[in-house]
Parts: C-alpha cells; structure tokens; sequence
C-alpha cells in the first residue's frame, strides 16, 4: 500500500510518538489497562500505515462495484438510492398490523417488515393448547390466508417489497404471500421481498425450532429453487447474525457463523438441487446486528463483503459478479437497549444506525426505544424512523461512498476481523460442516461463552452500560406502554373456527395428503403449499405433515 | 453429615426461544454453589411443575421473552400448589412491565427481575430468601 | 416411618424426591427409611448406562424412556452430572433431553451431582436405586459420566451395562485403557453416520473375539445408533437397543447368572455402608476440628508423608486389635 520510505518515514515518527506516550503515562496513568470493543476485541492506541502495510489496494480495497465489494455493490453508492427504511412491525390481529403498515408507508417507510406472534413462529395455529397466552403478544397472529388478505388490505404488492421474518414454517407462509398475489392478480415475477427462511441460526441462536437441521435445510433449498424459476425478485433466504449477535455473540462469532451458515445453504443447494451456482446465488441475502460498538460494527459489515465475495469467487467458483455480492439488511442492537433511562435509547440506536450506514448497509430497522419495555408505540416508531431519515437526507452521512476506507484503523479492524472469521469458518469447515458443528453444539457453546463473560464484565463493572451499571438513577421515567389484549386470542380463535367451518373438508385433506407424499418422495413442497393455503389449510396443518414425516427437533439445551 | 445444598431449575414457558438469560443465569447460579436444573426451551407449565417436583428444587426461576407471562407464571404457580409443592418459591424474569407486577405477586410469584437486573442481585435475592427445605 | 414407606411404595413424587434429596445430603434418617424400604426392593431391571461427556447418552436415554413406554414399563432415571470443583455447584442438564416424559405419571426422572471427592454419591445412587425399585418403576436407567474410577461405579449397580461411544473422539483408545471392555454389556456406537464408526466397530470386535469366554454365552452386541437428527432411523435403532437391554436381562435370570449381578450390588453397597459408618465420621471430624488441614499443610511442607500420618490416625480411632500377629 506505501513506499518504503513512507513506512520508514513512519516507524521512525512513531518510535517518537511512542517515547512521548510513555513519558506521559508515567506521570498520569491511563484510566484503564486494556481498551476493547464490547466483544472484547483489543483495540490499540492508534493506528498507522505500518498496520496496513500488506494489504494489496487491488485485491483487498478497491473500488465500489469491483471485486471484492468491500466499498459497497453499488458504482453509485446511496446516490442513486438509500437503503430501503425498513421497520420490522407487526401486533395482535391483522387488521390492526395492516393499519400500522399504512401508518409506516404514510410517513415514509419504502419498505415492509412483517413481524409474527409466537405461535405462527412456531407453526401453531391460535387455537393449539401451546399457544395459550401467546397469540399476538410479539407480533401478528396468522391461522390462514384469510388472515394474511387482510394483513396486506390495501398494500400494492406488486410495487413495494415486504420481508417476513419466519423460519420453520416459511414455506406455509411465503405460500400465502404467492397466493395472495395470485388472488390480487399480480404475477409472481413482479412480486419482491424476502422470508428470513434461515434455520442454521435457530439451532445455533433462536431456537425456533420444528425439524431436525438436515429436512430444514431441504425445505429452504425448496424455496431457493422455486425462487430461482418462479419468483425471481424475491430473496428466498435471509441469513441471519442478527439473532447470533442478540444471543450473547461476539461480533467476529456473529460474521463467522452467519457467513459459514450461508457457505452450508450454497453448497446444499449445489448438492440438493444440482442449480448452478450463478442461477441462485444473485437471491442469497444477509441480515446483520449493528451493534453499540461503533468501529467494529462498521468493521464487521466491510469484512462481511469482501469475505462473500471471495468466498463465492475463489470457494464455490461463482463467475457473475452478482453472485459475489453480499445484499444485507440491518437491525440495530436490541440488547444493547436498557428498560433503565429508556430515552438513551434513541441516542443508542442513532449510533448503530450511523454504524450501518457507513457499513454499506442496503436496508435498516430502527429500534423504537420502548422495544426493551413492550411493542413499540406510534410515537415510538416514529422517532426511530426518523432517526433513519435524518441520517440519511441531514447529515451528510450518505454524501461519499464508504467514507471510512483508507483509515489506518477501519482498515485494521476490518483485517482483523476478516482473519479471525477465517478461523472459524476453517475450523467448522473441519468439524465437517455448519450442521455437524451445532450437532456438536460447537457455535452454540462458543455463544455461551461469550455471553457469560460479558454478563459478568457488566456486573463487575468492566464493561458499561449506562443506566444500569453507571450513573444509575432511581427516577421512574413513565413511558406510555402499548399493550395486546388477550381478547386478541379470543377473537383470532373465532375467526380461525369460522373458517374451518366455511372451508371444504375434502379438499383440504387431499391437499394435505399431497403434501405428505411430495415431502416424502423428496419433492419441492412449495407448489403444494400454495395449493393449500388457497384451499384455507392452516399453517400448522402444514407443519404438523412436517413433524409428522421429518420428526421434531427438540432443544437439546447447551448451555 | 453433609451441609444441605440449594437445588434450583431455571425454566423456560411459552414458545420464545430467546434463552440467553436463561443460560447465563444457570451458569451464575452453577457459580454460586446452587445444584442447577435447566429444563431448555418451548416448556409448558405442567411440564416444569412436574419437573420440579420429581427434582425437589427449592426454587424454580422462570424465563419469558414472549409477553405470555400473564397467563404462564401464574400458571406454573397454580399447578405447584395443586400438586402440593407450593412451598417451592417461585420467581420470574423477562420484559415485565410495572403494572403486571402486583398480579403476578398475587399469584404467588416471590420476585421478579427485569433487564438490567445483575447476576448478583438475583443470587444475593435467593440467598436471603431461600434456604434448602429441611 | 411406616407412613412414609407406604407413601413411597404407593410412588408418592414428593416422598420419593424428598427421600432421595436426604439421601444426596447424607441426612441420618435415610438408614432408616431404606431399612424399611429393602424388603420391597429387588424386582426392577436395572440399566447403568455410561460413556464420555458428548456421547449422547441423555439422547439415548431419552429415547430408551419412549422405547420402554412403548412396551408398557414404567421407568425411573438417575442423571449424574458433575459438581464443579471451583463452585461446588452443578448444572444438572441431562434432565433437557428427557423433558416430553416430564407429564408422564409412568416415568420419574432425577438429575444428581457428583457432589466432590469425599466419596458418598455411589452410596446415594445405590441406594435411590433402591427408593426407585420400592415406588414400583420397572426399568431403572442410571445415567453417568466416564467409566473412569472417580465417578460412580455403574457396574457394581446395574444388571445391564450400556457402554455408548462415538466414532472420532479418542473413545477408541480410552475404552482400551479404561477396561470398559469387560464391564460392558452392550455396546453403542452413537452418531454412527460419523466416519470412523466402522473402525471403531471393528476394534471392539477384535477386543470381543479375544475374549476367551462370555459369561452365560452372551457375547456383547455392537449396536450401531445414526444421528438423532435421522429421527426414524435413530427410533429403530434405540427400540432395537431396548431389546436387547431385556434379552440381556432374561438370560441373566435363564441363566441364573443374577446372584453375580447381585451379589457385585451387595458388596459395593457393604463398602459405601461401611465407609459411610467407619470413615465419614472420622473425616468429618478431621474437617471440622480443621485437623486435616494442618495435616494437608504439613504434606505440603514436605514436613511429613501421608502413610505415617493416616497411620496416626488409624492408631487413634481404630480399637486395636485383641491379638497380636506372632
């Protein structure tokens, strides 16, 4: 990157530089010994170009558009277009999510984020003894495509890009989002959006769990290639760190296992379904934790890039440049949020935000500052949508493409944090794979682990949160809390009755029935699944054919 | 004779997988001496009502992140007492708000942490307040 | 006294756990309740199952718990995990993996913890054995860690012996030398879709074909046991494996081969009851007048040696005997 009488010029200047730290710092210590992220990554003094010295300007920097994409995917940068103002949302019925929705469009979101109750996570309809309590309470409770009609009432799907965060029983669900268009007479080629559809991350973080990993993995690479033929603009796949990340992983952890979770979905694609890489790989999508640790996050998402790009290049041979990019979605950090002294929050997430943004992020969720206390309110959201806006059309932020490149340090830490995700994609590689590694419950524990130390860092005082753990205040700050009444379940159970009623019981068997033998022949579900869903099958008489023919997983609870 | 030795299980209702908590905690009471019992994740209140029986824990911590705790703390509570356990203290975690609070008191909930609540100020909580049955 | 034995044998859950609990805090009236509780003892099968930290033995077991449900026995668990040494406390996370039997009346489960190097944990298995076998359970499943000398001695308690290993993790070597081979009645080769699982296969052949004779003839089975992820697969297998666990225990009972079994019980349950009886109290006593620390301290200080100081003493608590060799 430098002459060589740069680099002496600097060495020479930095041994000064260094004899002057020492003088001072025997007079007046540092405030502490050891300066690190809030993963616990050492971060130095300063940074130099002796620290970059090795990198080659072509092949690790180079330019937004060209390989390996640390710049960003787009020549343009967010010139042409910001990223997409995403809020996940989603409460109680559908009627009331689908009228947040029309809020959010109103005040200028451009694009949707559904959220789900528990139950529909979890692939059980209201009505199932297990979903007592829970329906709507952390999102929308969907039963059939009854439901989901009314959930998008009145949104042009064939304009706007909706994501579903749904896992297990994304098939069933992203089959009534295709039936829906179908009904509204959109086509599915003119239909955009995303489904989460990332089990890996379940058994290694969330634990939304329903089939063992191996028919999990299968019923992704279902939609991955009904995607490729059928739905060519919806991301059928969003592979998520997001939820490693919230479950107490470091920031290395969360890249390394989100980028090794995505290296397993490509090669059981290549494996399953004989696609070539180039056909699907352009519809791959990631989701990232932007966390409260300013640098490594932005870090952490330029290293993401340039990772994909040369793992898809170099690892799998991908040959069109689309294929190497790495298209993510950010959420700021929800456990970064304290219930102490909510109004930091805002201040919290205006920081993550600014983080995802010099990142290269392609699309952001905001987190409201309630969200640690309840579901976030109007007011709420807003300000957190806001924030998004403000970043993007006040200050200045989005004027010049990834603004932070060249930065001795950025530069560093991007190195660093590339190297150490190496480690580990390297060594899962030899556990044998990311499924054989959660068998092993290796990403599981090294998660334990770190949340642990960083929960006792928190109590000793090692590590800060404000509010909780330093300038703590016994004032009671009220702030007005949004609140799901259990009459939601009451009614949902209604409405989920009525249309068993009204639906034909033969037809709903059959599909069923055909459901079963395509799973069990090997076959890709998801023409089956939008065959019933048209046809009023609920979303757990779909999961229950996939207990029944994959078996269920159960939590084997490392801890 | 041997000194008596706390036994507790950290129990997970309702469907949410966020079990973060609940794993540190189980490692902090490891670490204070307790016996841990963890029951992993998806249970429902009958199953950790039985579990604890069948354990003669001391204590049972409950863990939800879903907002359902309305209806599955007091549930866990309920079920204890009718098996005739209802000396076994029970107490929560999770994103409570203050209103729920005095509900699930009354139903027979002995403490509550919210986030933000150290490792140490639930251990020192149990320590004075709960002892090993005799 | 009575009441309480009649509480258990009626499968009363907080008598047994309670008991059980006392037996673990070594409370001096469980002597008593397990005099009471012995002449009711002595029906159930007993099955030790043992192998190396992340074998799968909890899986197995869980699966077991299904495959014996299957058939209509009723089942009691004994889940040992270690205590930790830095803490003294545990966390007991075999009873995870067993949890869908939580509601079912027909299975106890119990997790336990080591619980330190003073000894007292085989007696408290040994003897939950025995509350287990009062309340009526059929099949009594002892879950522990290693097969190594620290941990319980599975073998002086089960009729049936399970030994899991796992191809890949050095279980090859360490059955060797651990001497696993001769306590084992059946063998599992778990998460057999693993490589090495053949090799492993074979080197436990080739022990078995060395062996000259098989008690009763019954030369240990080698069952190999797939992911538990290949949910099908992984039932079959473990419904095989229960199988085997009763063909094992009819041919004991066939074979009249049971006295060994038990009369191995009996004289493992003497050594705990005589340790219990003659060296607890002294150790204790050693602990509480801080005595065994000075004497710890001086082996530090090389000041003198473990054998002349147990020497000391055995001079001082032990009577001395009325005869003298000649």
């Amino acid at each position: 990157m430098f002459t060589q009488e740069l680099l002496d010029q600097s060495s020479s200047l930095r041994k000064k530089w260094e004899d002057e730290v020492k003088r001072i710092v025997e007079k007046r210590a540092d405030q502490k010994a050891k300066w690190t992220t809030v993963s616990d990554h050492e971060i130095k003094r300063l940074y130099t170009p002796e620290d970059i010295s090795h990198m080659d300007f072509e092949k690790d920097i180079s330019y937004p558009g060209q390989f390996p994409f640390i710049r960003g995917n787009q020549a343009t940068g967010f010139r042409g277009k910001y990223w997409t103002f995403r809020m996940f949302s989603g409460m109680g019925s559908a009627e009331e999510t689908n009228k947040r929705w029309h809020y959010l469009l109103n005040s200028g979101q451009t694009g949707l984020s559904t959220a789900f109750d528990f139950p529909t996570l979890m692939g059980y309809d209201t009505d199932d003894p297990k979903a007592r309590g829970e329906c709507g309470k952390c999102g929308v409770a969907i039963d059939t495509i009854d439901d989901f009609l009314q959930l998008v009432e009145g949104i042009p799907l064939g304009e706007i890009s909706t994501s579903m965060t749904i896992n297990p029983p994304a098939t069933a669900l992203w089959a009534m989002y295709c039936a829906a268009a179908d009904i509204k007479g959109v086509p599915l080629n003119k239909i955009s959006g995303t489904i989460q559809n990332d089990m890996l991350k379940e058994f290694i973080a969330q634990k939304t769990l329903m089939c063992p990993p191996d028919p999990s993995v299968k019923l992704i690479s279902d939609t991955v290639e009904f995607g490729t033929n059928h739905v060519p603009n919806w991301n059928t796949i969003s592979i998520s760190g997001y939820h490693i990340r919230e479950a107490g992983s470091t920031a290395v952890q969360e890249l390394a296992f989100t980028l090794r979770d995505g290296m397993e979905y490509v090669e059981d694609v290549l494996k399953r379904k004989g696609l070539p890489v180039d056909s699907f790989a352009g519809r791959l999508s990631f989701f990232f934790n932007s966390h409260i640790d300013f640098f490594e996050e932005i870090a952490k998402l330029r290293a993401a890039r340039r990772i994909w790009a040369r793992a898809m290049r170099d690892r799998y041979g991908a040959k069109d440049p689309r294929s190497w990019w790495m298209r993510f979605h950010t959420q700021t950090a929800g456990c970064s949020l304290t219930a102490q002294q909510p109004y930091n929050n805002v201040v919290r997430t205006a920081t993550e935000a600014l983080a995802a943004v010099l990142g290269g992020t392609q699309s952001l969720h905001t987190n409201s500052l309630d969200e640690v206390l309840c579901l976030p309110s109007e007011h709420a959201v807003q300000i957190a949508l806001r924030t998004q806006q403000l970043i993007a059309e006040e200050t200045g932020a989005a004027n010049t493409i990834d603004p932070l490149a060249g930065s001795y340090f950025v530069e560093a830490l991007t190195n660093e944090m590339e190297e150490l995700a190496w480690d580990y994609i390297h060594k899962i590689d030899e556990m044998g794979g990311m499924v054989a590694a959660i068998e092993r419950g290796f990403p599981q524990m090294e998660i334990s682990d770190a949340a642990y130390k960083f929960q006792r860092q928190i109590d000793d005082g090692e590590k800060i949160m404000i509010g909780v753990n330093k300038y703590v205040t016994d004032d009671k700050i009220e702030i007005p809390l949004v609140e799901i009444d259990d009459s939601v379940e009451t009614e949902q159970i209604a409405r989920l009755q009525a249309v068993k009623r009204k639906r034909d019981g033969r037809k709903v068997s059959e599909c069923l029935d055909d459901l079963k033998q395509a799973c069990k022949k090997g076959d890709n579900v998801m023409p089956y699944c939008i065959e019933a869903v048209k046809n009023y099958v609920t979303v757990q008489e779909i999961c229950d054919v996939y207990r029944e023919v994959y078996g269920e997983y159960r939590d084997p609870g490392l801890y | 004779m041997a000194k008596r030795r706390l036994r507790v299980m950290v129990a997970k209702p309702g469907l949410d997988g966020h079990d973060r908590g609940a794993r540190v905690l189980a490692r902090a009471f490891r670490d204070a001496g307790y016996e841990v019992i963890y029951t992993g994740c998806h249970q429902t209140p009958e199953q950790i009502a039985s579990a604890a029986i069948q354990e003669d824990v001391d204590l049972v911590g409950l863990s939800n992140l879903s907002g359902a705790h309305n209806y599955l703390y007091p549930e866990v509570c309920r079920l204890l007492k009718e098996k005739g356990a209802e000396d076994v203290t029970v107490i929560g975690g999770g994103i409570i708000p203050d209103k729920d609070f005095q509900k699930l008191y009354d139903a027979g909930i002995k403490a509550l942490f919210v986030p933000g609540a150290t490792l140490e100020s639930i251990t020192s909580w149990i320590d004075q307040n709960v002892s090993p049955r005799e | 006294m009575e009441d309480k034995t009649r509480k258990i044998r009626e499968g009363d859950i907080r008598a047994v756990s309670r008991l059980i609990r006392n037996l673990e805090d070594r409370i001096p009236t469980t002597d008593e309740a397990i005099r009471h509780l012995f002449p009711f003892t002595g029906k159930a099968h007993i099955i030790g199952i043992t192998g190396s930290p992340g074998a799968g033995k909890s899986t197995l077991t869980d699966e077991l718990i299904y495959a014996f449900r299957q058939m209509g026995k009723t089942v009691g668990v004994m889940a040992v995990d270690p205590t930790s040494p830095f803490s003294g406390g545990a966390i007991l996370g075999d009873r995870i993996r067993m949890q869908r039997h939580a509601e079912d009346p027909g299975v106890f489960v119990r997790s336990l913890a080591t619980r330190g190097a003073l000894g007292g944990l085989s007696k408290a298995v040994g003897e939950g054995i025995h509350v287990l076998d009062a309340m009526g359970k059929d099949i009594i499943i002892v879950e522990t860690v290693g097969t190594g000398q620290q941990e319980v001695e599975i073998i002086d308690h089960a009729h049936t012996v399970i030994v899991v290993l796992v191809p890949g993790m050095g279980d090859e070597i360490q059955a060797i030398k651990a001497g696993i081979l001769e306590i084992a009645d059946i063998f599992v080769i778990n998460k057999a879709d693993r490589e090495g699982a053949g090799k492993l296969f074979k080197e436990i052949r080739g022990s078995l074909d060395m062996a000259k004779n098989f008690p009763g003839g019954w030369r240990p089975p080698i069952l190999m046991v797939e992911s538990l992820f290949e949910t099908h697969s992984f039932s079959q297998s473990v419904a095989e494996l229960a199988q085997k666990t009763l063909d094992h225990h009819q041919l004991l009972i066939d074979k009249d081969l049971m006295g060994d079994r038990k009369r191995r019980k009996a004289t493992a349950e003497m050594n705990e009851a005589i340790r219990a009886a003659v060296l607890e109290p002294v150790l204790d006593e050693l602990v509480s007048s801080g005595r065994l620390d000075e004497m710890i301290q001086k082996l530090v200080d090389r000041a003198s040696d473990p054998y002349t100081m147990a020497a000391e003493v055995a001079k001082q608590y032990l009577a001395p005997k009325k005869t003298e060799e000649p």
